[in-house]
C-alpha cells in the first residue's frame, strides 16, 4: 500500500516539499542545539521544562483521542465510525511520533536515551511513560495497517488484530494518565499536585483530538473524493461537546479548591497565570484567550442549530483546538514552575530556535500524517470506485 | 526487630517473585550487583562512614553574607562548578537565601527581625525519601547506603525530571559546556559535560579520604556533619540540645540538613 503515498497531484507534492523545507530548518536548529546545549532555549534553572515538554503533553492527548472512534465502533458497534476509525488511528500514529520526538529534543544527552531501557527503573514515571507511548505507537501502526489492508483486499483482518484493538482502548487512556502522573506526583509543585490532573488531561484530549479530527475530515472531503460522512462528523461533534464541557468543569473544580482553600502553594500558580504575580504575567492574555475560546466553543457546540451547521462547527472546532492548546501547550508546564519552589518569579519565554525546532517537529508529524492519510483516502477512493 | 522483620518480608517476597521471574531478575541482578558494589564497597582505610549522613547549620554563628562566602567558594572551586554570566544557565551547589525563600512555608509578616535578615545557607538536603531519586528514569540519581543522594554524571540523560521533582531547587542543569567557565580546574574532581544535571554530593569524594565536607571544614564550627543514626554523634548531640528547623518538612521528604535558628 505504501506506493499509494507516492502518487499524488502537484499540490500534494508541493505540500510535502514545503513540509520538508520546514523540517530542514528545524533540523538545522536542532543540530545547533546539539552542539551548544539546551542553553539556546528559554529554559532555565527554575523553569527546567518548557515548550517541548508542553507540546509533548498536548499531543499525547491528541493521540489518545483515537479511542473516541475505536470505542464506539468496536465496543458499541456504532457502524458509522467504521468509515473513519482509520483516520483516528493514523492521527494517533503521527501524534505519538511527535511526542517521542519532543521528548528526544528535550533531552540534554539524547545519545544516552537507551539508558532508560538499559537501567530500567520502575519507580520512575518516565520509564512507564516510555513503555506506554511506544506500545501505543506500535499498536496503532499495526492495527491501522492491518485493518486498511483487509479493507482493500475485501477480507476481514486477522483475528489477532481484534485482540490488539481491544487492548488499544484502555491503552489509550493509559498514555494520558501516565503522562499526567509525570507531573501530579511531584511533592513540591502545587499547580500539578491534584488528583484531577489526569481526568482533566483526558477531558481536554477528548475535546482537542476529535475537534482536530473534524477539521481533518472536512479537509479530506475537500481535497479528496472520499467523504468521511456527515453523520460521522456530527457524532464527533457531540464527543467534542462533552469533552470540552468536562474539561471546563474539571478546571472550575480546580479553581474552587485552589481559591476556597487558599493554600498559597496551589494558589500562587493560578494567580500567576491569570492575573500575574509580582508584576510578571506574560501568559495572562493567553490564558484568558484560552478561557474565552473554550467558553465560546461551548456556546456554539451545545446549541444543535449551530453545531449542525458545518461552517460554524468548523469555527467551534478551531476554538476548541486552540483553546486547549494554550491551556496545555503554554500554561500547563511553565505555570507549574512559576513561582519556583523558593518563591522566585522567573518567567519563561521560548526562544526563536526553540520555536523553530518545535515547528520542525510539528512538520515531521504533519508529514507522517499526510502520507498516512494519503494512503488511507486512496484506498477508500479505490473501494468506492470514484 | 521491626527492621529485621521488614527485611525478612522483603527477601521472602523477592524469592517468591524469583521463582516465577528468575530470568528477568537475573537480568536485573547484574545491574543491582554493580550498584551495590559501588555503594557498599568496603570503606577504604580511613574513610569516614555513617548510616545516614546529616548536617546541622548553626545560623547563630553565620550572621552575615560575608560569613557564608568562604563555604560557597570552596565548594564551587573544588567541584569545578562553572560561573555563567547568563542567569538562566546558572549552576550552584550551595548558596545563600533569605528566610522567606529558604523557608517559604514558615515566613510571616511579623517574623523576628534577626531571622528576617539572616542569610541562610542552602544546599541539597540529601532527603531520606528523596523525590529526585524516585523520579530519575536511569538511576543516574541514586541513594547511597550512607544516605547521600549521589549522581552518576555519565549515566544522566538530561531529562530533568529530577529538577521538577526536587522541592528545594537544589539541582542545576548544564545548559551549555561548563568547562570554559571554570576559572581553575581541580583535576581531582570530574568536570561535567553539557546536558547533564548536577548538585551537592556532601563531598562523598572527601569522605572517602577521611576528610569532612569542604564547607564544614571552612565553617569554623558553624556547620557540623555526622551520622544522624548514631546517638553519640555530634550532630545528634546538637539536635538534642537545640531546637532546629528543616525545609518544607510537610512534604515528607525527610531533609537531612537541620538549622539552628
Ligand atoms: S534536596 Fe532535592 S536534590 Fe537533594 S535529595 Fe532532596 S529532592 Fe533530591
Ligand atoms: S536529568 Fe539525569 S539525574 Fe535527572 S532524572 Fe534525568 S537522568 Fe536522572
Amino acid at each position: 500500500m505504501l506506493e499509494l503515498a507516492l502518487k499524488g497531484s502537484k499540490r500534494y507534492y508541493g505540500w510535502i516539499a514545503g513540509l520538508l523545507a520546514v523540517i530542514g530548518v528545524g533540523f538545522g536548529c536542532y543540530l545547533w542545539q546539539l552542539s551548544f546545549g539546551l542553553g539556546i532555549t528559554g529554559m532555565s534553572r527554575d523553569v527546567s521544562w518548557g515548550f517541548y515538554i508542553a507540546q509533548f503533553t498536548f499531543l499525547v492527548g491528541v493521540a489518545a483521542s483515537a479511542v473516541m472512534l475505536v470505542l464506539p465502533y468496536y465496543l458499541h458497534h456504532y457502524k458509522a465510525f467504521g468509515r473513519i476509525t482509520i483516520l483516528g488511528e493514523f492521527l494517533a500514529v503521527s501524534s505519538v511520533t511527535m511526542c517521542v520526538l519532543f521528548i528526544v529534543v528535550d533531552l540534554g544527552q539524547p545519545m544516552r536515551l537507551l539508558n532508560v531501557m538499559l537501567y530500567p527503573t520502575p519507580n520512575s514515571v518516565l520509564f512507564w511513560d516510555m513503555i506506554v507511548l511506544n506500545g501505543y505507537l506500535f499498536l496503532n501502526i499495526i492495527i491501522g495497517w492491518q485493518v486498511l489492508q483487509g479493507e482493500r483486499n475485501g477480507v476481514a483482518p486477522p483475528k489477532w488484530v481484534k485482540t490488539l484493538i481491544y487492548i488499544s482502548i484502555p491503552w489509550a487512556v493509559s498514555i494520558h494518565t501516565v503522562t499526567a502522573f509525570l507531573y501530579c506526583g511531584l511533592p513540591g509543585r502545587g499547580f500539578w499536585l491534584t488528583a484531577i490532573l489526569a481526568p482533566r488531561f483526558l477531558a481536554s484530549a477528548f475535546a482537542a483530538g476529535p475537534a482536530f479530527l473534524i477539521l481533518l475530515c472536512l479537509l479530506v472531503r475537500k481535497l479528496t473524493k472520499f467523504d468521511p460522512g456527515k453523520e460521522q462528523i456530527q457524532t464527533l461533534a457531540k464527543i467534542v461537546t462533552y469533552g470540552i464541557i468536562l474539561n471546563v468543569f474539571f478546571f472550575l473544580c480546580e479553581v474552587f479548591v485552589v481559591f476556597y482553600s487558599k493554600i498559597p502553594e496551589h494558589m500562587d500558580h493560578m494567580i500567576y497565570l491569570f492575573k500575574g504575580l509580582h508584576g510578571h504575567g506574560v501568559l495572562v492574555p493567553w490564558m484568558w484567550t484560552s478561557i474565552a475560546l473554550m467558553v465560546f466553543s461551548i456556546i456554539l457546540l451545545v446549541n444543535p442549530f449551530t453545531r449542525q451547521k458545518e461552517g460554524i462547527l468548523l469555527v467551534a472546532c478551531l476554538c476548541v483546538f486552540f483553546g486547549t492548546w494554550i491551556d496545555k501547550g503554554l500554561g500547563m508546564i511553565s505555570g507549574g514552575f512559576v513561582p519556583s519552589p523558593l518563591h522566585y518569579v522567573n518567567e519563561y519565554v521560548p526562544t526563536a530556535p526553540e520555536i523553530a525546532i518545535t515547528i520542525g517537529v510539528y512538520a515531521t508529524g504533519f508529514l507522517v500524517l499526510t502520507l498516512l492519510f494519503k494512503i488511507a483516502t486512496s484506498v477508500k477512493e479505490e473501494l468506492e470506485g470514484v | 526487630m521491626e527492621n529485621s522483620r521488614r527485611t525478612f518480608l522483603k527477601i521472602a517476597g523477592i524469592s517468591a517473585l524469583g521463582l516465577s521471574a528468575k530470568p528477568v531478575l537475573d537480568a536485573f541482578a547484574l545491574d543491582i550487583d554493580m550498584l551495590n558494589k559501588k555503594i557498599n564497597a568496603a570503606p577504604k582505610n580511613g574513610a569516614l562512614t555513617a548510616k545516614r549522613w546529616g548536617m546541622v547549620i548553626d545560623t547563630r554563628k553565620l550572621e552575615t553574607e560575608e560569613a557564608l562566602k568562604p563555604m560557597i567558594e570552596v565548594c564551587h572551586k573544588i567541584h569545578n562548578v562553572p560561573v555563567h554570566e547568563n542567569k538562566r544557565h546558572e549552576i550552584k551547589w550551595i548558596w545563600e537565601e533569605g528566610f522567606k525563600h529558604a523557608f517559604p512555608d514558615l515566613e510571616h509578616e511579623y517574623v523576628n527581625e534577626r531571622v528576617e535578615h539572616l542569610p541562610f545557607l542552602v544546599l541539597c538536603n540529601h532527603c531520606k525519601d528523596a523525590p529526585c531519586v524516585r523520579a530519575c528514569p536511569t538511576k543516574a540519581t541514586f541513594k547511597q547506603a550512607d544516605g547521600i543522594v549521589a549522581m552518576d554524571f555519565h549515566r544522566c540523560i538530561g531529562c530533568r525530571f529530577c529538577m521538577a521533582a526536587c522541592p528545594y531547587g537544589s539541582r542545576s542543569f548544564n545548559f551549555r559546556d561548563p568547562r570554559p567557565f571554570i576559572a581553575e580546574i581541580n583535576k581531582k574532581y570530574p568536570t561535567r559535560m553539557r546536558g547533564v544535571v548536577e548538585k551537592c554530593n556532601f563531598c562523598s569524594e572527601r569522605l572517602d579520604e577521611g576528610l569532612q565536607p569542604a564547607c564544614v571544614e571552612a565553617s569554623n564550627g558553624a556547620l557540623v556533619f555526622g551520622d544522624l543514626e548514631n546517638p553519640e554523634s555530634e550532630v545528634r548531640q546538637l539536635l538534642k540540645t537545640n531546637y532546629t528547623i528543616r525545609r518544607k518538612v510537610a512534604l515528607g521528604t525527610g531533609p537531612s540538613v537541620y538549622y539552628i535558628v
